[in-house]
C-alpha cells in the first residue's frame, strides 16, 4: 500500500464534501465514531487522516469547473439552442429537408407519439455528433478492436458502411478490466466444451425446468468467491436489480439512494413502491441525516415507524469515477440497524489485492454487507448478474424473485466461461495469471492517472478506481474529442447531457488489464498537444 | 411626464421629512424595525412543530427496530428445492437424476441441440469471445447485431428490429418508453408478468379488461370516449395503446386480433403485441398472430416477441415501423443501460432464423402435433385441458378445485412428481402469488414440440392418465 500523507494530493481548491484537505478532517461524523470504531476491534494499520475506519488513505477530488469554461459552455449551448430553433422552423416550412420517420397516413389523426419538445435536443444536438456512439466493432472487445467505418452523406441522419474496417483501433471505451474478453485461451475452450455439450439456450425459467447442474455450481463458486454463505445468479445484469429490489422492500419501507446511481437501481427502487430518498453523491453527512431524520420521525404523515430502511450504493459509480466510503457506510449501517446494498457492477474484479471487490479493497468483513449484488459483464468477459449474501436471502430470493419465476437462466457457455474466469482469478486453475492481471490493472490506473493529472487535465474519481472520466465540458468538444481520437486510432468513449450535468460533459477512459504501456502512452501522446498551459 | 419625476429630487425628499406629522414617522418606523427582525429570524419549520431535544432522538433511533431483512422461509416451500437438470435441457433429459422425454421446455422448433446452431455460435465464439463488455452505445454493437436486426426485419417483413440481450426485459423496457403518465393503457387480465412490471414501470393509467372479452373492452374505450368529449383539450394529449399478447403464456388462447384492429382504428388506440410464444408458432411461415389471421404488419404499431421460445436462444426483439422503433434506441431502458447480447447467442439466433426459413413445414408438423396431443388428454378424469388446439404450451387444471389453493398445488406436485419417475418431464406453472394481479389457479404445463414422436405423444398422455386416476381418486 502506497503511504502518501493522508488526504488529496491535489494543488486546486477542491469541493469541500467530497475531499479531505491537508491534515483537516471535514467529516466530522467519522472523528465522533473513531472511538467505537477503534472498540470494534477492526486491526488498524494506519490512523490516516480520515479517521480510524480507514486503513488506506482514501484520495477522492471533483475540482471544481473554472469559471471561464463554465460561462463558455452556457454560451456553447445557448447558440446551439438558437441554431436548433432555426433548424426545427426551416424543417416545418420545408425549406429543409426532413430526415426522420414520421407516422403513417392512416394514423395521422392519432394522438402523437411523441412530444415535439421532447425530441428538441435528440434532433438537434445529439444528431450532429452521434457518430460517436454504437460504433460497430466486428472482432473481440480486447485491448484493440476493429471497428467498422461508416459514412453519413445527410449529417448522420443515416450511415452507410463503406465495407472498409479501421483495424487494430485501441480500445478505451469496453469494460474489459481484467483482459478476460478474448477469444483465445483456457475460457474460451471451456466455454466451447460446454457449448458443444449443452447447446446455447435454456428455453425455461429458474424453477421450472430451467435450473441445470451448471448454475448450481455457478453459484457456489461465486459464494465462495465473494466469501458469502450463497450466491444466485440471474441472466441479466440490469434485471438483478430491477426484479430484486422489489423482492425485498415493498409499501412501508424506505429506500435511501445514492444521487448518481445507476438507471437499473432507479428503477427497481421505483417498482418496489417503497418511499426514496436521495442522499448527496458519496456525502456520509448527507445520508446520517436522512437516515436520523427517517427514524425519528418515521413515515411521512402517519409517524408510523418504517418497516425496513435500505441504503443503495454502487462500488464504483462509472460515470465520476468515485468509490463509495464502504467503511462509513457500514458504521452507519450498523449505528442506525439500516441494511445494505451494495451494486459492484463496476468494481467486481477491479479492485481489492484479490480481486474481489470494494469489500476486498478497504479490508472490511463481506458479512457486513447485507446484499452484495455485482454484473460479470465486467470483469468477467460474461454476461448476467448476482446476488450474494446470507443463506436465508438467498433462500428467499430463490423462491420469491421474480426472476426465478418468469425469467430465463443464464445460457450453458456463459456460465462455463463465468467459472473459469473465477477459477482463474481466484488462482484455483493452477497459474498466477489472475494475481498478474490484477497488478497489472493497479499499475495502469496509477500509471495512467498520474500522467493525466500531470498534463494539467482535470480528472474526476477516486485514485485506484480503473474508470477515468477527463472533463471536457464544452458542446463542440465531445464531438472533436470522439472524432480526433479515433483518426489516431484510439477509440474513446464521450459523454453528454443527459447521461452527465449539462455542463460536466466528459470522455471516459475504461482501462483494462490488457492495456500495455506502450498502449497507454499512444494514447497519452496526442494529449501533449491539447494540454493545458500551467 | 417624466420631467415631473425627475424633479423629485433628494431635498424636496428631506423637506416633506420634516413636514410630515410625528405619528406618521413613528408609524414608519416601526414598521421598518419590524420587517427587519422578521428578516433576521430563524425561518418557521412545520415539520419540527414537535421539537424533540437531542436525547430524545437517541432514544427512539436506540429502541428503533426494523423487520428482518426476509421473512422466513419454510424448508418445504414447494419452490425452495429446483428441479436440477444433468445436461442439455433438450428433448431427452435428465431431471433429478431420471431420465424423461421434455414435456416443460418452450423448444417448440427443437432448434435446442441442433448440431447447425452449435456450430454457428461456436464460430462466433471463436471469433469473438463470450461477453461483449459494453452497452450498445459505447462498443457494444457488433456486426452479428446488426446482421440479425436485419434479419428479424426481413423475416417480419417491418421496417426495422431492435434486440435486446433478455427476454423479460423487452416488453418491460418497451411500454415504458412510449406510455408516460398521464396515458392510458387498455390490457388483458391475463397479460404476462413482463407486461405487468412494464405498465408498472410506465406509471400511466391502467385499464383492464376480461380476457379475449372485445365487448368488455369496447365499453371501456366507448366510456373513455366520453370521458374526452368532456375534456378534449386533454384528451388531445393523451395516447391510448392496447396491450395483447399473440398466444397467452398463462392460458394458452390466441387474441382476437381482427376486432382489436377493428377497434384500434375506431377509437384511436395504438395496439402492442407480445408474441413471445405465438413467434415461429402460429401463421404459415411462423410470422405469428399477424400470419394466423392474414393481418397487414403495418396495423400492429410494436410487436415485441422473445428469443428464448422457438428460437431457441437468449434475449428477445421488438419490431415494427422505423418510427416506432427507432425511439428506443435512446429511450429503452433496457437497451441502453445493459450490456448487449452476447454475440454467441445472436449467431445462434440467426441460424435459427435460417432454418425457420428453410423449413416452413415444420410449423404445419406442429400444429398437427399440438391437435393429436390436445385430443388425447380430453378424457382424463379429474384434469381439464386449458388452451387451443393449436397452441404447444397449455395447461392442465383441475377439475374440481379442493378449495385451497395450497392443497391443489400439493395434488399437482404429486401429479408432476410420478409422471416424472415413469419418464415424462412436466412442471406446473410457477407464479409469484402475491405478486399477480390476476393469479391463474393452479396448473401442471404441456408443451409439444417437433421433436416429440407419435409413440412418445400416446406415452405421455397414458402415463399422465393413469398417474391422474391413482392420484386424484
Amino acid at each position: 500500500m502506497r503511504t502518501e500523507p493522508g488526504g488529496c494530493c491535489c494543488r486546486r481548491p477542491v469541493r469541500a464534501n467530497d475531499c479531505v484537505a491537508n491534515g483537516e478532517v471535514r467529516n466530522g461524523y467519522v472523528r465522533s465514531s473513531a472511538a467505537s470504531a477503534a472498540a470494534a476491534a477492526s486491526q488498524i494499520h494506519h490512523v490516516t487522516q480520515n479517521g480510524g475506519l480507514y486503513k488506506r488513505p482514501f484520495n477522492e477530488g471533483f475540482e471544481e469547473t473554472p469559471m471561464l469554461v463554465a460561462v463558455l459552455t452556457y454560451v456553447g449551448y445557448g447558440v446551439l439552442t438558437l441554431f436548433g430553433y432555426l433548424r426545427d422552423f426551416l424543417r416545418h416550412w420545408r425549406i429543409e429537408k426532413c430526415h426522420h420517420a414520421t407516422e403513417r397516413e392512416e394514423q395521422k389523426d392519432f394522438v402523437s407519439l411523441y412530444q415535439d419538445f421532447e425530441n428538441f435536443y435528440t434532433r438537434n444536438l445529439y444528431m450532429r455528433i452521434r457518430d460517436n456512439w454504437n460504433r460497430p466493432i466486428c472482432s473481440v472487445p480486447g485491448a484493440r478492436v476493429d471497428i467498422m467505418e461508416r459514412q453519413s452523406h445527410d449529417y448522420n441522419w443515416s450511415f452507410k458502411y463503406t465495407g472498409n474496417v479501421i483495424k487494430d483501433v485501441i480500445n478505451m471505451g469496453s469494460y474489459n478490466y481484467l483482459g478476460f474478453a478474448r477469444n483465445t485461451g483456457p475460457c474460451q475452450e471451456a466455454a466451447a466444451k460446454v457449448l458443444e455439450e449443452y447447446g446455447v439456450g435454456v428455453c425455461s425459467t429458474r424453477q421450472e425446468i430451467g435450473n441445470l447442474d451448471k448454475h448450481e455450481e455457478l453459484e457456489k463458486l461465486v459464494a465462495s468467491f465473494l466469501g458469502v454463505e450463497a450466491a444466485m445468479t440471474y441472466g441479466m445484469g440490469f434485471a438483478t436489480n430491477s426484479m430484486n429490489i422489489p423482492a425485498l422492500v415493498s409499501k412501508g419501507c424506505l429506500i435511501l439512494s445514492d444521487e448518481l446511481n445507476h438507471a437499473s437501481l432507479v428503477l427497481g427502487a421505483r417498482l418496489s413502491g417503497a418511499t426514496i430518498r436521495v442522499f448527496k453523491h458519496n456525502n456520509m453527512q448527507s445520508l446520517e441525516k436522512l437516515l436520523k431524520d427517517a427514524i425519528v420521525y418515521g413515515q411521512p404523515r402517519t409517524r408510523r415507524p418504517w418497516k425496513k430502511i435500505l441504503i443503495l450504493v454502487e462500488g464504483i459509480y462509472s460515470m465520476e469515477g468515485s468509490i463509495v466510503r464502504l467503511p462509513e457506510v457500514i458504521a452507519l449501517k450498523k449505528k442506525y440497524k439500516a441494511y445494505l446494498y451494495l451494486d459492484e457492477a463496476h468494481s467486481i474484479g477491479a479492485l481489492g489485492p484479490t480481486g474481489r471487490g470494494v469489500v476486498d479493497y478497504f479490508g472490511l468483513d463481506p458479512e457486513d454487507v447485507d446484499i452484495m449484488m455485482g454484473t460479470f459483464t465486467k470483469s468477467f468477459g460474461a454476461s448476467g448478474g448476482y446476488i450474494g449474501g446470507k443463506k436465508e436471502l438467498i433462500d428467499y430470493l430463490r423462491t420469491h424473485s421474480h426472476s426465478a419465476v418468469y425469467a430465463t437462466s443464464l445460457s450453458p457457455p456463459v456460465v462455463e466461461q463465468i467459472i473459469t474466469s473465477m477459477k482463474c482469478i481466484m488462482g484455483q486453475d493452477g497459474t498466477t495469471l489472475g494475481k498478474e492481471c490484477i497488478q497489472q490493472l493497479a499499475e495502469n490506473v496509477r500509471y495512467f492517472r498520474r500522467r493525466l493529472k500531470n498534463m494539467g487535465f482535470i480528472i474526476y474519481g477516486n485514485e485506484d478506481s480503473p474508470v477515468v472520466p477527463l472533463m471536457l465540458y464544452m458542446p463542440a468538444k465531445i464531438g472533436a474529442f470522439g472524432r480526433e481520437m479515433l483518426k489516431r486510432n484510439i477509440g474513446v468513449v464521450v459523454v453528454g447531457f443527459p447521461a452527465t450535468p449539462i455542463i460536466e460533459s466528459r470522455a471516459r477512459f475504461c482501462l483494462s488489464a490488457a492495456h500495455t504501456k506502450e498502449m497507454l502512452d499512444t494514447i497519452l501522446f496526442p494529449y501533449r498537444l491539447l494540454q493545458r498551459s500551467e | 411626464m417624466a420631467t415631473v419625476a425627475e424633479q423629485w429630487v433628494l431635498v424636496e425628499m428631506v423637506q416633506a421629512l420634516y413636514e410630515a406629522p410625528a405619528y406618521h414617522l413613528i408609524l414608519e418606523g416601526i414598521l421598518i424595525l419590524w420587517i427587519i427582525r422578521l428578516l433576521f429570524s430563524k425561518t418557521y419549520k412545520l415539520q419540527e412543530r414537535s421539537d424533540l431535544t437531542v436525547k430524545e432522538k437517541e432514544e427512539l433511533i436506540e429502541e428503533w427496530q426494523p423487520e428482518p431483512l426476509v421473512p422466513p422461509v419454510s424448508k418445504d416451500h414447494p419452490a425452495l428445492n429446483y428441479n436440477i437438470v444433468s445436461g442439455p435441457p433438450s428433448h431427452n433429459i435428465v431431471v433429478n437424476g431420471k431420465e424423461c422425454i421434455n414435456f416443460a421446455s418452450f423448444n417448440f422448433l427443437g432448434l435446442l441441440d441442433n448440431p447447425r446452431l452449435k456450430a454457428a455460435a461456436l464460430a462466433s465464439l471463436k471469433k469473438y469471445g463470450v461477453g461483449t463488455c459494453g452497452p450498445r452505445g459505447f462498443y457494444g454493437t457488433f456486426d452479428v447485431h446488426l446482421d440479425l436486426e436485419d434479419r428479424l426485419a426481413k423475416f417480419m417483413k417491418t421496417e426495422e428490429a431492435i434486440i435486446y440481450s433478455y427476454g423479460f426485459a423487452t416488453i418491460a423496457s418497451a411500454i415504458p418508453a412510449y406510455s408516460k403518465r398521464g396515458d392510458i393503457v387498455f390490457v388483458d387480465k391475463a397479460a404476462c408478468f413482463a407486461i405487468q412490471k412494464g405498465l408498472q414501470a410506465s406509471r400511466s393509467d391502467i385499464k383492464l379488461f376480461n380476457h379475449n372479452d372485445m365487448d368488455d373492452l369496447q365499453r371501456l374505450l366507448k366510456e373513455q370516449e366520453i370521458e374526452d368529449q368532456k375534456n378534449p383539450r386533454k384528451a388531445r394529449v393523451t395516447r391510448r395503446f392496447i396491450v395483447v399478447e399473440g398466444l397467452y403464456m398463462n392460458t394458452g388462447t390466441i387474441c382476437p386480433l381482427p376486432e382489436l384492429v377493428k377497434l384500434k382504428y375506431r377509437y384511436k388506440a395504438r395496439i402492442f403485441l407480445e408474441e413471445s410464444l405465438s413467434f415461429g408458432v402460429l401463421g404459415e411461415h411462423g410470422r405469428g398472430v399477424t400470419e394466423h389471421f392474414g393481418i397487414d404488419i403495418d396495423d400492429i404499431d410494436l410487436i415485441s416477441a422473445n428469443m428464448e421460445n422457438s428460437l431457441a436462444s437468449i434475449g428477445g426483439f421488438c419490431c415494427g415501423r422505423s418510427f416506432v422503433i427507432d425511439h428506443q434506441r435512446l429511450s429503452g431502458q433496457g437497451y441502453c443501460f445493459s450490456a448487449s447480447l452476447p454475440p454467441l447467442l445472436a449467431a445462434a439466433a440467426i441460424e435459427a432464423l435460417n432454418i425457420m426459413e428453410e423449413n416452413p413445414g415444420i410449423f404445419a408438423v406442429l400444429k398437427e402435433k399440438c391437435k393429436r396431443i390436445h385430443k388425447a388428454l380430453q378424457g382424463i378424469s379429474g384434469l381439464k385441458v386449458v388452451g387451443e388446439s393449436i397452441s404447444p404450451a397449455f395447461h392442465l387444471q383441475l377439475e374440481e378445485s379442493t378449495g385451497c389453493r395450497e392443497r391443489d398445488v400439493k395434488l399437482l406436485q404429486e401429479i408432476v412428481t410420478q409422471c416424472m419417475d415413469r419418464g415424462i418431464a412436466l412442471t406446473l406453472a410457477r407464479y409469484l402469488e402475491k405478486e399477480e394481479k390476476y393469479l391463474p389457479p393452479p396448473s401442471i404445463r404441456v408443451v409439444v414440440t417437433v421433436e416429440q414422436t407419435e409413440e412418445e405423444l400416446e406415452k405421455a398422455a397414458t402415463t399422465i392418465s393413469k398417474v391422474a386416476q391413482t392420484v386424484l381418486l
